[in-house]
């Protein structure tokens, strides 16, 4: 069965709880486990900022989308927004690279990302902006595909 | 769901228990008042007690990270404590374990820096 959502609200940091808390809410229906639920909350999290931070370098006027779409156990997340962009994609996804150090940032955003989703791809274009597609497959669906 | 922050000082120890979720919008208030706490209160170390935080992402590694550097300036030495498995991951991730010590809990920490 397939079920979708979509999702879009002001660049402004106090959504960002927001966001990852209304996916979570959504995705509660598959049944997963408190870890995945955890580990897509973070994800929701990481996306959501640099859209915030990098993508609209903290405007609020700017607006951040997220659609979610669940098949049977899997997750499909797009998260997107229309911010700066960025040039170079490889270098901005380096575990530790940090475009604003001076905002003490961890440079962690996409490595985490990587790690607790099965599938990222990330689509730039510099002045148009920044879309993150990210998939999972629910522990439940990979016992019955073994 | 918001960042509840409760600082004490312990002679040259910072003290810092956090509840709740911290991330970008959080962090910020934590960096201020722990940078405060570090500049007016003769502080070189911290222990940072993360036992009841519910959520953390790479912002939360972020503001850590800063204040290890803050710390380290005054030859004084970073800890956290209490750390949850999901927490403990985004450390591991990050190396972040490296430079920045892991005790099991507040009490033992503090008793390694003498301010128990």
């Amino acid at each position: 069965m397939k079920n979708e959502m979509n999702l879009y609200f002001s660049a402004l940091s106090q959504n960002e709880s927001f966001a990852r808390v209304t996916v979570a809410a959504f995705i509660a229906q598959l049944d997963p486990t408190m870890d995945e639920l955890t580990e897509i909350k973070t994800v929701v999290s990481e996306a959501v900022t640099n859209a915030i931070i990098h993508g609209y370098e903290s405007d609020p006027d700017g607006k951040v989308f997220i659609s979610v779409l669940l098949k049977d156990s899997s997750i499909e997340m797009l998260i997107k927004d229309e911010g700066i962009g960025i040039t170079d994609i490889d270098e901005a996804m380096q575990p530790l690279y940090t475009s604003k150090p001076e905002l003490e940032r961890s440079g962690m955003g996409f490595t985490i990302m990587e790690n607790f989703m099965d599938e990222v791809q990330v689509r730039s274009e510099p002045g148009f902006g920044t879309e993150i597609r990210l998939k999972k497959h629910l522990s439940k669906s990979k016992a019955l595909c073994n | 769901m918001s960042l509840n922050i409760d600082m004490k000082v312990k002679q040259d120890v910072l003290l810092i228990r956090i509840s709740g979720e911290l991330d970008h919008h959080t962090a910020d208030e934590l960096r201020e008042q722990a940078t405060k706490a570090i500049e007016n209160e003769g502080i070189r170390h911290i222990v940072m007690n993360l036992e009841h935080l519910t959520f953390m992402d790479s912002s939360g590694l972020g503001v850590i990270l800063g204040r290890y550097k803050q710390i380290k300036q005054l030859h004084g030495e970073m800890v956290v404590c209490a750390i949850s498995p999901p927490i403990k991951r985004l450390f591991d991730m990050s190396g972040l374990f490296k430079i920045i010590r892991l005790d099991p809990t507040e009490e033992f920490a503090l008793e390694r820096l003498g301010v128990a």
